[in-house]
């Protein structure tokens, strides 16, 4: 195969591999092209205090289902000396932690992470048969006929039965089958208990459903209570206070019927609390956690698998890359003259850490008095090795004295000079000098002016959200990129530049 | 006013670019193993006596600090003489002494040189003062060319050297490079010096450009630059294409004075030649480099000689 052949054959199989897994990533596993999509999640903490005495102790946590419009991922996790474990029955969830002894005080901490959208429900099994009737007394049975029949004339079915008995006793509070039936004072509760036996009396099996409402962070959260009932096909819920039907977009529902909420065996004065964290995390992060979650092994092998620390570091050297795209573009297609091929890039990296405007006008004043004084060294007849030594000493003083200076004016950004790799300003000063010597000071501003402009441009594109974004989650598109820059190496035709070199041969034959 | 070529009438001219005399010239012709003979002049130097390629001759060579002391009693028999260090660039560390006053030496310009300030030009030349990367160096102690006048008023203080690109050992393009006051007498075309294109039959100038634009006139003396014409450009053509053969680089440039007596001289080979030749000529290089590919490609019993390769190249290539 001759070089050019085995060359396009490389590009094509670097093309193919870096795309297709890059779509492969995006299509099946989910993860996002884009990192602007910011997510909301919640992290739901149920706490279980209480006080130990020695005995064996069992506690028992009814655990979040899903909702339609809410994926739950546990994280329950153990104290030292207990044992934790999830039960399930039927629809129940159960979290259990259990101890041969525990003695004093006892937190268990049962979390969550809850993501929006995508959740699996628990499937409820039809009701079997007719629930059984509450008993009321006399009067309460006479207020209770009264509100039944009242809600049937104005409704045509169950759940608008349901939703006008709750208008009625969530609202109606004068009422006086409701005071009748509540007493003067009542929480939502008790209400919503009264809705489900109301139901029941009519036939309606039904039961409440007890949870909370996601939003910003809350620690000591409330239960709130939505009832639930059997509309003869599915089971339906109903917020009574809003008196809307269908869950809540952010309900979480934690205990449903007759669930119990939690259960102690072997410890006293046991209390439970809920507390909610909002967070915003990009989505990336959220396809990570799903992927994770799915036990993806295309995760094993990515970057994310690497502590934090190391990934911010690869954060960083993933753009390396794309600068040397830029400097390959602007060096053989633009035909830009840079000085040193690669010093654009590590400017361009320092400008991300300066910003743009301070690190170009530092770059600038710290390059352009080296060169003076580095003209004054040349003429004291000094060898290579010491002479860029002497310089190198120059550049630190130079940032000293930037630093000091800037900062006794108050001008704080003059202190990220030390952001600018002295050994490669060193050099660049030096090459710069010996070009100035050489080929005069024009070719220095050529390729002084032509790396600034390619370390602008690496800095614009470095820094660009998407691209930062892309080469992180999608670190294969390197060898996209290393397609691009192998097909540019074998490119043959004239530079930009060139166009207007040579352009008075242009009109030979 | 910037005005632009589109890419189809540089490649309808026949145009080299950049990228192409990367890729298909130098990477494909130039053995890497084989720079360090062009890049280190002593190196050329021993090729050229080696293949009897016409240099000015060697008179010898200062490698170590200690032959400095020896040196005057050397430089004796030997009045005219040029120091240059083997691996400096853009012509600097070159030292021409043109006779003597006395013990001390005279340059050119008839100012008067002490030995101890030669001795001292040589010692920086050992310490890399001006070598490429300041490596360490030696300084080669060579004839003086007497220049051919022909070039008398068509430069400003520099030497006129004559660059001829060879291609698998055929001359292909050829132009002279004069130094004017913006250069700062350096012949190097980018800087301001006037670069004269020759026909390749005959050594004529055909068209002269300062700063890639054409010019009529020297810019220092007003020497009409049309009139050169470059004498024994035969045996010019010649040199130039044994240098292939000797060197065993297929894409060189040659750099060649003329002696007044000697004749063409090559001063140093160039292994990565630049492409401003084609705008001093007014023409691309291509379609003289397909010439000679077809010409191989067609025949592999080629005569071997530079003499016939020199002259095919003058009679087949100007008109391309």
């Amino acid at each position: 195969m001759s070089p050019k052949l085995q060359l396009r054959v490389i590009v094509t199989v670097l093309f193919v591999l870096g795309l297709g897994f890059a779509a492969y990533k995006n299509l099946l596993l989910g993860f996002p092209l884009n990192p602007g999509e910011q997510e909301q999640v919640w992290t739901v903490q149920a706490q279980v205090q209480m006080r130990t005495t020695g005995e064996p102790t069992r506690v028992k946590l009814n655990m979040p289902d899903m909702t339609k419009s809410l994926y739950v991922v546990d994280q329950g996790s153990a104290p030292r000396g207990f044992g934790f474990h999830v039960e399930t029955s039927g629809t129940d969830r159960l979290g259990v932690w259990e101890s041969r002894g525990p003695m004093g005080d006892v937190r268990l901490i049962y979390s969550a992470r809850i993501y929006k959208g995508g959740g699996l429900p628990p499937k409820r099994p039809e009701p079997e048969g007719l629930p059984v009737p509450p008993t009321f007394d006399s009067v309460g049975a006479d207020a209770a006929d009264e509100l039944l029949e009242e809600a049937y004339r104005y409704s045509a079915d169950a759940v608008g039965f349901a939703l006008r008995l709750s208008d009625t006793i969530m609202h109606a509070k004068e009422d006086a089958n409701v005071r009748t039936l509540l007493g003067e004072v009542s929480t939502n509760k008790l209400r919503a208990e009264m809705i489900v036996s109301l139901l029941r009396a009519a036939e309606i099996p039904a039961h409440t459903l007890r949870g909370f409402t996601l939003g910003q962070s809350k620690r000591a959260m409330d239960l709130e209570t939505l009832v639930e009932l059997w509309d003869g096909d599915n089971w339906v819920v109903i917020d009574p206070r809003t008196r809307v039907a269908g869950m809540p977009a952010q309900f979480l529902p934690w205990q449903s019927g007759d669930e119990f909420l939690y259960e102690v065996e072997g410890a006293r004065n046991s209390k439970l609390s809920f507390s909610v964290i909002e967070d915003q995390i990009s989505a990336r992060s959220l396809a990570i956690q799903s992927a994770r979650n799915n036990g993806s092994s295309a995760l094993y092998l990515s970057v994310f698998s690497l502590p934090v620390d190391v990934q911010n570091t690869f954060a960083v050297l993933l753009l390396i890359p794309i600068g040397a795209l830029v400097v390959v573009v602007l060096r053989n297609l633009v035909g830009l003259q840079t000085s040193g091929t690669f010093m654009p890039i590590l400017i361009a990296l320092v400008f991300t850490q300066t910003e743009l405007i301070t690190g170009l006008m530092l770059f600038v004043t710290i390059v352009g008095v080296g060169l003076v004084i580095r003209g004054y060294l040349s003429s004291l007849n000094l060898l290579l090795v010491p002479r860029i030594a002497a310089v190198l000493i120059v550049v630190i003083c130079l940032y000293l004295a930037m630093s000091v200076i800037g900062f006794r004016l108050g001008l704080e950004a003059a202190l990220s000079v030390t952001f600018f790799p002295m050994i490669i300003i060193a050099w660049t000063i030096e090459r710069m000098s010996v070009l100035a010597e050489e080929e005069g000071m024009r070719d220095v501003l050529m390729q002084g002016g032509g790396s600034l402009f390619t370390a602008v441009i690496a800095y614009l594109v470095m820094t660009n959200n998407q691209v930062a974004y892309l080469t992180f989650a999608f670190p294969e598109l390197l060898l996209v990129v290393l397609a691009v820059i192998l097909m540019i190496g074998q490119y043959t035709g004239f530079r930009l530049s060139e166009l207007r070199r040579f352009e008075p041969l242009s009109g030979v034959k | 006013m910037l005005r632009w070529a589109s890419p189809f009438a540089l490649r309808r001219a026949g145009i080299v670019g950049m990228n192409r005399r990367n890729v298909e010239l130098i990477a494909q012709n130039n053995p890497r193993a084989l720079y360090p003979l062009v890049d280190d002049k002593l190196k050329t130097k021993e090729l050229a006596r080696k293949h009897g390629l016409a240099s000015p001759k060697l008179i010898g060579v200062v490698r170590q600090t200690g032959q400095i002391r020896q040196l005057a009693a050397f430089l004796k028999d030997h009045p005219k003489f040029v120091i240059k260090p083997a691996q400096g660039s853009g012509g600097k560390g070159i030292l021409v002494i043109s006779g003597r006053e006395g013990d001390a030496y005279l340059k050119p310009s008839g100012a008067v040189v002490a030995f101890e300030e030669v001795a001292r030009h040589i010692n920086n030349t050992l310490s890399g003062l001006f070598s490429l990367g300041g490596k360490n160096d030696v300084a080669m102690i060579e004839e003086m060319i007497e220049f051919d006048p022909v070039f008398d008023g068509y430069t400003f203080e520099g030497v006129p050297d004559i660059r001829v690109i060879v291609y698998k050992g055929f001359p292909v393009m050829a132009m002279t490079r004069l130094s004017t006051a913006s250069s700062d007498g350096k012949a190097n075309l980018h800087q301001g010096a006037v670069g004269v294109g020759l026909d390749i039959a005959t050594g004529k100038a055909m068209r002269a450009v300062q700063y890639d634009r054409p010019v009529e006139q020297h810019p220092d003396t007003g020497a009409d630059l049309s009139q050169i014409a470059v004498p024994k450009w035969a045996e010019l053509m010649e040199l130039a294409a044994h240098c292939q053969s000797a060197s065993g680089l297929g894409y060189m440039g040659v750099d060649v004075v003329l002696d007044r007596v000697a004749g063409p001289q090559v001063l140093e080979l160039n292994a990565r030649p630049g492409l401003a030749i084609q705008v001093a000529n007014g023409r691309g290089m291509f379609p003289r480099i397909k010439a000679v590919d077809d010409l191989i490609a067609a025949d592999e019993d080629l005569p071997s000689d530079a003499v016939w390769r020199a002259n095919w190249a003058m009679e087949n290539l100007a008109v391309l």
